[in-house]
């Protein structure tokens, strides 16, 4: 009798919900941290940057304007999709990291667990983040957190998972859409993250997943001028220099890259990771008969 | 008051319709003393809690824009004394930032206190050097200014309770740059959050009004503030840029246009400098037709002609429902007809100088290009003094989006009026700019208020108001408007260690 023979999987690009192949018919080949061959991923060019932006662009309005209950049951369900997945989850980072399946379980147990962490953020981010002000007359005012808008952030490099599930999580809970570009030679685990994102009920646009060679598409995703905000955490020890200067040029807000990775093991330090992404809106109205 | 100016009996005739809007009567001179305030015939730079010498020993001159008058000379810094002064701040640092903070803020409530003591001596010199009603330094500017420094006064002994984790710490030298238009209100922003949180200055007043920020040097001698705390560095554009270059600040702060924020963000890039930038605006002030009207038109003429327009949150573009439009452009020529141009120093004006002939320069230029774009173009009449930089207060109608009026800052006395016909239509335009400061809505309906307020891609919303200031309310804007906020809880995030920041992975 013969081995069943397995049906391996293309490894395709997460974009408005869909997943197409890279438009430049490029791929780039994703081993195993002990070098085995795992895929050809898609390697994107900078018209998958700009049609992932078109996309998040669009999708942006309605997931900010969805109310924050329904943000949150919204994530919440993706986390109820990343139990389901565990199993793939835990081979994915296996591959991916080069540990033993024990330690990989860790990790997408931490990401689950981080992803109800954020989804229990969405209603609560404007009550912590957001307040009255006592100001000397007789107005209303009240400042609150508004999303960003688009954001574009570079995927942790080591943490495959669980660094990711914090860039995204962290700018989307409060109503941003992302363009995020995967770590470049562990990218098997965000594209599972992206199918397990199309299998929720995320609206399609709000999470974009491009892989590929970071040194092509940062500094296309940097320069965009519909992008609003630019996460470096990926770029951690690099000199992310002139992706900076070119994010000045439509005044982009920048988180800039940390001098080595972050441990993302322990849960972040506070709101202040979500409400980076965000912009503070004072509104004032006179009190009177 | 001389015998020709006698009274006359304004009362109106049995029978006669009563017009509120036309003056009826002259105004009498009411000039504010000119020597309360007293300036010295030079300034030298505020280092290490002293009055020096700059080290190449150049100057420059500041004057008065109403009447063109020198009043005194300013010393210039270059990179050498901004060196100095950072030095200073450096070395002043330690002890300041581990006071505690109760410590850290009494002397803040010292300097509120200070302010207020001389505050009708600072309006003067705010309007002198400015331009500016000494009814807006005296009313505005100046109480203002006062009581952002006794708000975050009360923050320095609090800031675990700011959201900012449990022990926020300072950041280290701040470098602040600030504009003309509120000389020592700008001040008061930059000064008193980076205080509060333990942090020392150098700060840069604008080039042509220089005055009020040494004068608050002379409030820090008389606080016994500790020498380097603050430190005071005059000069133009390269005095500023030797700051942001400086390999010793730890952070940035920038109030003015977005072309040199967006150049401070670049140079910025690759260093781990901290920056928080308040740029240009172009907001929309947005008028239904269920709207308060009278209010309103009082509301647009704050929004746009409050400080000749020099505010980067002016109410430059009025969007008006198009069933109401002409009702609107009447009652508010009506309005601006009785504005009161002319001397600066008298408490009656309401419309003071331009600040600078660069400045006018650059408004006449963009008003020249409304009327080739093919706008209306409208001022009331009234006559220009001779002398220093005037502007009549403009409206412009017909309007259309894509025109430089539209869409460029002009920071003066320019109204462009625009209609909307549908809600949707009004946020649609209102929106589209790169800019994102403020905006206003006049409406009596609640609902469309609370509505409008969620789209507006705006740091501050005015509703059925404009142009209200508080040291409780962030300020800052959206988009090319700069980010980072300036007053209430959230302004202090600019001057202490990120709260987001986590440890390195092992």
């Amino acid at each position: 009798m013969t081995e069943r023979l397995e049906v391996r999987k293309t490894y395709k690009l997460y974009v408005g919900g869909a997943f197409p192949r890279s438009e430049s018919g490029r791929s780039y080949e994703v081993t195993a941290a002990d070098g085995r061959f795992l895929a050809n991923a898609a390697r994107a060019s900078r018209k998958d940057v700009r049609d992932a932006v078109r996309a998040a662009h669009a999708a942006q309005p309605r997931w900010a304007a969805a109310t924050a209950y329904n943000r949150g049951q919204v994530l919440y369900r993706v986390a109820e999709m990343l139990e389901g997945r565990r199993a793939q989850l835990i081979a994915d980072v296996a591959d991916a990291s080069g540990v033993d399946a024990e330690v990989a379980a860790t990790e997408v147990d931490a990401a689950t667990d981080r992803w109800v962490w954020y989804a229990g953020w969405t209603d609560k981010l404007a009550q912590v983040g957001g307040n009255a002000n006592p100001v000397a007359g007789p107005y209303f005012n009240l400042s609150v957190p508004e999303p960003t808008g688009v954001v574009a952030a570079v995927a942790p490099q080591r943490s495959s998972l669980l660094g990711l599930v914090d860039v995204v999580g962290s700018i989307i809970v409060s109503g941003n859409a992302l363009v995020v570009l995967a770590s470049e030679r562990r990218p098997v685990p965000a594209i599972t993250l992206a199918e397990i994102l199309a299998t929720s009920d995320v609206p399609g646009g709000v999470v974009n997943v491009l892989t590929g060679r970071g040194e092509e598409l940062a500094p296309v995703l940097a320069g965009h001028l519909d992008i609003d905000a630019l996460d470096l955490t990926g770029l951690a020890g690099t000199d992310t220099a002139e992706l900076e200067r070119l994010a000045a040029e439509n005044v982009k807000r920048v988180v800039r890259a940390p001098a080595s990775e972050p441990d993302f093991t322990p849960p972040p330090p506070g709101p202040q990771i979500m409400l980076r992404f965000t912009e503070t809106k004072t509104v004032w109205h006179p009190k009177g008969w | 008051m001389t015998d020709d100016d006698a009274p006359t009996d304004v009362r109106p005739a049995a029978g006669a319709v009563t017009d509120l809007v036309t003056p009826t009567w002259e105004y009498a001179p009411a000039p504010e003393a000119r020597d309360l305030a007293t300036i010295r015939e030079h300034y030298g730079l505020f280092i290490d809690g002293d009055f020096v010498a700059p080290v190449e020993g150049g100057s420059f001159a500041t004057i008065n824009p109403a009447t063109e008058e020198h009043l005194a000379e300013i010393a210039l810094a270059t990179a050498s004394d901004v060196d100095r002064a950072v030095a200073a701040a450096r070395a002043a640092f330690p002890a300041w930032s581990a006071l505690p903070g109760a410590e850290r803020g009494k002397y803040l409530y010292r300097l509120a206190r200070l302010l207020q003591e001389r505050a009708r001596e600072f309006a003067v010199l705010g309007t002198l050097d400015n331009g500016k009603p000494i009814k807006e330094t005296r009313d505005v500017d100046v109480p203002t200014a006062a009581a952002h420094l006794f708000y975050h006064a009360g923050w320095a002994d609090k800031l675990a309770w700011a959201g900012l984790g449990p022990a926020p710490r300072p950041l280290g030298v701040a470098g602040q740059i600030i504009p003309w238009n509120f000389p020592l209100l700008m001040l008061a922003w930059k000064v008193a959050p980076a205080l509060a949180t333990g942090n020392t200055v150098v700060l840069k007043p604008a080039e042509t009004t220089p005055l009020t920020a040494l004068l608050f040097a002379e409030l820090c001698q008389q606080a016994e503030l500790p020498p380097g705390v603050v430190n005071i560095v005059t000069g133009a554009g390269e005095t500023g840029a030797a700051i942001v270059a400086h390999d010793d600040i730890d952070k940035i702060a920038f109030t003015g246009s977005t072309a040199v924020g967006r150049s401070i963000q670049r140079q910025l890039a690759g260093t781990r400098k901290r920056l928080t930038l308040e740029l240009g605006g172009k907001a929309a002030n947005i008028v239904f037709d269920d709207a308060p009207i009278d209010q309103a038109i009082e509301g647009i003429v704050d929004g746009i002609f409050f400080n000749q327009g020099h505010v980067c949150c002016a109410g430059s573009r009025l969007l008006v429902q198009e069933n109401v439009h002409d009702l609107v452009v009447d009652k508010l020529k009506a309005r601006l007809a009785t504005l009161r141009l002319g001397d600066p120093l008298d408490k009656n004006t309401d419309i003071g100088a331009i600040n600078s002939a660069a400045q006018l320069e650059r408004i006449t230029a963009l008003a020249e290009a409304g009327e080739a774009e093919g706008a209306e173009r409208w001022s009331p009449a009234c006559e220009l003094p001779s002398a220093g930089f005037w502007f009549r207060p403009t409206v412009f109608t017909g309007v259309s989006t894509s025109s430089r009026i539209a869409t460029e800052e002009i920071f003066g006395p320019v109204l462009s009026v625009l209609t909307f016909r549908t809600p949707d239509e009004a946020v649609a335009k209102a929106n589209n700019t790169p800019y994102g400061l403020s905006a206003g809505i006049w409406t009596e309906k609640g609902s469309r208020i609370l509505a409008m307020a969620d789209r507006l891609e705006a740091g501050v919303v005015w509703a059925n108001t404009f142009n209200r200031f508080d040291p409780a309310s962030p300020f800052g804007g959206y988009k090319e408007s700069g980010f980072g906020r300036e007053g209430g809880r959230q302004g202090l995030a600019a001057y202490v260690t990120d709260p987001a920041e986590r440890e390195a992975a092992r």
